[in-house]
């Protein structure tokens, strides 16, 4: 084929787009140039989440502040708790799981290479279409949890009002409506809620074939030798968490297309007075919201689980029952739902039956907890800004489960449910676990994706900072839902006792503030800066993607891997101390 | 001064400032859980004491275990590598164990208690009905004579006697709650649900509403008045009372012909005044003038308040259903601003129904 067609005799010195620099990661279906992708997007919704944290603290750091309106913040807040979830820890936690699974487990990708980049695409247009909402003025305002009927669109929903509206009344009521932005109350006829339905099940879709992806990959590409029980604690959790979604997100999708429905076809599913009930949305979503939050946190366990045995010298203590404890936490989330819903009204032995599921869940989160803390006892601990944020996770999650269990003691629920005590705990498992883990994550593996080191110096100011803050922050949140503050109120008045908690709990979350330019600074000094110099295996660490280049060359391994215990890498560097010698497994 | 002692010194001053103003303010009233004043609340906040001192514990532990693993086996120079320890099944049976049996003694005693918070027996059950609007609170009794008494903003009721209150909610959801007196239950479109109250010391305790319900939630506020019986009664019976109509020409008569003119008479009803019988968007005004607050809890009622109120709903309570009577709203009163005669007309008459 020496000459060539006439189409291509003139360009045979260009590049295909699919060729260039920013064509080759678009167009990519490598699992670790997704994976980076997804961490690069969920960390900059981070950062968007976050400044709709501080814009909220800002708001509520003096009593009857003015920095917010009421309608701004009602869609700050609730875009606030939908990035943080949908768009920071799930899209963070899949990145990690894309790049580091097959690595983790000697395959040479993700078994469906092109589902994988559909399901990276998926997240990022359906983060810009949720975002886009602010552009029509109409961001979702009825919380992450979009109650209804609050979040019904039509006048149908006050079918139940008692005696008829004059014609005075009626005109009344639509001047009002028009003059106030988003509607009131039910007269939720603003863009608002339909794009927060449309935006969550895109994202949706993209959790899901993200969760199958990885569910046949774990089960069919393992490494020769590897069985299930030798493979890593984060692949477990992760295989975990896939099947979690896999049964829990359709709830959430049909929750919300009934309420599309409800809004936009003249049905009433959630409209009391018509034949439907508020009620159903909850257990609908809750359905999906329980298994969620197990969702966002067991990949957690999975990067603490990986990062304390590395720096403790040790392996993970008690593996089968960290493992299994995951399988059991799974299980239990779906039998838990209802006690987000201990006030409203459910019949007492219902109640019992969700206090009692609700404390047999607590059983194997404190087994793992313990696991990780006999992981540090007796080993030999290198304190680099990974095993901070590791261990700094160990105790800020067992606040949270504390804290969490608390609320599960239903007389004592029905007090401080639905106010600040309850923000305490979410953000005490959310930020102080999930976070904090994320962090953790960044730091140990940032070499193995980039070749380069981010400053130990840094990230461990930044994990003091973060510390620091958090505990400023959300600690006093436990005791402002004891005086009495309810939640989602986007102001408070003085004089009830609130003011200098409040203010305390804004200045943590500036110290937080802090943190994270720390952090960005510190990327920043690292990509601009540092040299591409890191070893395969700079930690000293046991599993398989450390027995490759940093970063791995595009096929991952030159030859498969074959494995005889958990730890590979440990066998490979001590072979008179391997555990297939020592440890039948 | 050196860089380093002065910020400690700034750092100094600014921890004093904030250990001031929290320890300030836990002097100032909190409708506070942890300070009960009914047999609830009271359950609630023992149980509540109970967690802590178990969850305190539990962390002092754990975090003691942590932190002596931290310090103890940091990595040394020279030091061996660790005994690569897999596990022991012993130890986990037992942590598992252990846990297991505390958290089920834990739930042993939740579960009783939510069968010991059921409703009690009292011959002098008082009975309300509890109307969540947004973004105020309307509560209806029944006199002994079968007539509805409907009342704003102030849930009255006698110390010592159980309170039954059945929640209705024509809207979305709300949540009611007296966090000195007892728990929340939300209130739900649909459903029939009950809760019961007691107060066993008289005084006014702060009311909220507990369940996002729209712009205004967190300004849904009311007060529950524990009184003693005679008092209660007296209230009750003064409820009942009708509002005479004004002989024409008096001051009275004329603030009435604004109620009707500017188109108050559309929302809120005044008993012997406005048609027998019906309900309408707004608080019922009869007696007005006895409530201490005003605007769904927000405002304590007095007549600079209220004159601010009338005019100025809307930036007061930005999009509740009153109008702002400043000339802003197009179809309110024609689109005219009340005059200041027509507004000090209107506060007096208000102020007056006692």
């Amino acid at each position: 084929m020496a000459v060539g067609t006439v189409a291509t005799r003139g360009r045979a010195a260009r590049r295909r787009w699919s060729q260039t620099a920013l064509g080759s990661w678009v167009t990519t279906a490598d699992h670790k140039r997704i994976g980076i992708m997804y961490i690069y997007t969920g960390i900059f919704f981070f950062f968007i989440g976050g400044i709709e944290a501080a814009l909220i603290r800002l708001q509520l750091a003096r009593p009857d502040g003015t920095v917010l309106s009421p309608e701004a913040y009602d869609q700050v807040f609730t875009m606030h708790g939908t990035t943080m979830i949908f768009l920071f820890v799930m899209p963070t936690m899949a990145g990690f799981g894309n790049y580091l699974v097959p690595l983790m487990i000697g395959a040479r990708d993700m078994a469906f290479p092109r589902l994988n980049a559909l399901g990276y695409w998926l997240l990022f247009f359906g983060g810009l279409f949720l975002y886009s909402s602010f552009l029509f003025g109409a961001a979702p305002n009825a919380g992450w949890f979009s109650y209804a009927p609050l979040t019904e669109a039509t006048p149908a929903c006050l079918a139940t009002q008692v005696g008829t509206l004059t014609a005075q009344q009626q005109a009344q009521l639509a001047a009002n409506a028009a003059a106030a932005p988003g509607g009131i109350g039910c007269f939720g006829a603003g863009a608002n809620m339909d794009f927060w339905i449309i935006g969550i099940n895109l994202l949706g879709v993209a959790s899901l074939v993200g969760a199958l992806n990885f569910v046949v990959t774990i089960l069919r590409m393992r490494a020769p030798g590897m069985t299930i029980n030798r493979m890593p604690l984060f692949a477990w959790m992760t295989m975990i968490t896939s099947f979690l979604l896999i049964f829990a997100l359709p709830s959430l999708t049909v929750a919300s297309v009934l309420l599309l429905f409800d809004r936009h076809l003249g049905t009433h599913f959630y409209q009391a007075g018509a034949g439907g009930d508020p009620l159903l949305w909850q257990h609908l979503f809750w359905s999906f919201g329980h298994p969620e939050v197990y969702v966002l946190i067991l990949p957690a366990f999975g990067m603490v689980s990986e990062i304390l045995p590395v720096f403790a010298g040790k392996p993970i203590f008690g593996y089968t029952f960290v493992a299994w404890s995951g399988v059991a936490i799974g299980f239990l989330s779906f039998t838990v739902w209802a006690h987000h819903m201990f006030a409203v009204g459910l019949p007492t032995i219902a109640q019992a039956f969700f206090a009692s599921t609700t404390t047999m869940i607590a059983i194997p989160t404190a087994v793992k907890i313990f696991n990780w803390v006999a992981t540090l006892y007796g080993g030999r601990l290198r304190f680099t800004t990974a095993m901070l944020f590791a261990t700094g996770f160990i105790a800020m999650f067992l606040i949270g489960g504390l804290n969490g269990a608390a609320l599960g003691v239903v007389p004592f629920d029905y007090q401080i449910t639905d106010t600040y005590f309850v923000v305490s705990h979410i953000h005490y498992v959310l930020f102080g676990g999930a976070a904090m883990a994320i962090f953790g994550g960044v730091f140990y593996w940032f070499p193995k994706m980039s070749g380069r080191f981010l400053n130990e110096t840094l990230g461990k100011v930044q994990f003091w900072l973060m510390l620091v803050g958090m505990n400023l922050a959300f600690f006093p949140m436990h005791i402002l839902g004891l005086l009495g503050m309810p939640r989602r109120q986007y102001t408070y008045p003085p004089n009830l006792g609130w003011d200098g908690l409040n203010l305390t709990s804004s200045i943590g979350v500036a110290i937080l503030i802090v943190a994270f330019l720390v952090f960005l600074f510190n990327y920043a000094k690292t990509m601009l800066t540092a040299p591409v110099n890191a070893p395969g295996d700079p930690w000293d660490a046991f599993t398989l993607e450390w027995a490759t280049t940093s970063p791995p060359p595009a096929h991952n391994f030159d030859t498969i891997p074959v494995v005889r215990s958990r730890r590979p890498m440990w066998d490979q560097k001590h072979p008179e101390l391997a555990d297939w010698r020592t440890a039948v497994h | 001064m050196r860089f380093r002692t002065k910020m400690r010194r700034w750092a100094g001053v600014a921890l004093l400032a904030l250990l001031v103003s929290v320890v300030l303010s836990a002097c100032e009233k909190s409708p506070s859980v942890l300070d009960p004043a009914g047999p609830i609340a009271t359950s609630e906040a023992n149980i509540f004491w109970f967690i802590l001192a178990l969850s305190t514990f539990i962390f002092v532990v754990v975090t003691a275990v942590l932190l002596y693993s931290v310090f103890r086996f940091r990595e040394r120079p020279g030091a061996a590598p660790p005994r690569q320890i897999h596990g022991n099944t012993r130890i986990e049976i037992a942590w598992t164990i252990a846990p297991s049996v505390i958290l089920f003694i834990v739930l042993g005693i939740t579960i009783g208690t939510m069968f010991a918070l059921a409703q009690p027996a009292d011959a002098n059950t008082v009975r309300v009905r509890a109307v969540a609007h947004q973004w105020w609170w309307e509560f209806q009794y029944t006199a002994p004579n079968g007539q509805t008494v409907d009342v704003a903003d102030e849930l009255h009721m006698p110390v010592g006697t159980v309170v039954e209150i059945s929640l209705f909610s024509d809207n979305v959801i709300h949540s009611m709650w007296v966090p000195e007196l007892g728990g929340k239950t939300d209130v739900i479109p649909g459903h029939d649900n009950k809760m019961w109250l007691r107060a066993d010391k008289a005084g006014r305790y702060r009311g909220e509403c507990a369940e996002y319900c729209g712009t205004q939630h967190a300004h849904m506020d009311f007060v529950a008045v524990a009184e003693d019986r005679g008092t209660f009664q007296t209230w009750l019976t003064n409820e009942q009372a009708t509002v005479q109509k004004p002989t024409d020409g008096t001051p009275d008569a004329n603030a009435l012909a604004i109620f009707q003119s500017a188109g108050c008479s559309g929302c809120h009803v005044i008993n012997g005044i406005s048609p027998a019988n019906i309900r309408l968007i707004g608080p019922n005004l009869t007696h007005f003038g006895s409530r201490r607050l005003i605007a769904g809890g927000v405002l304590d009622n007095n007549p600079a308040n209220l004159h601010q109120w009338i005019l100025h709903a809307q930036q007061v309570k930005d999009g509740s259903d009153m109008p702002s009577f400043d000339g802003s709203v197009p179809t309110v009163n024609g689109g005219k601003a009340l005059t200041s005669d027509q507004l000090d007309s209107l506060v007096n008459y208000l102020e007056s129904l006692q």
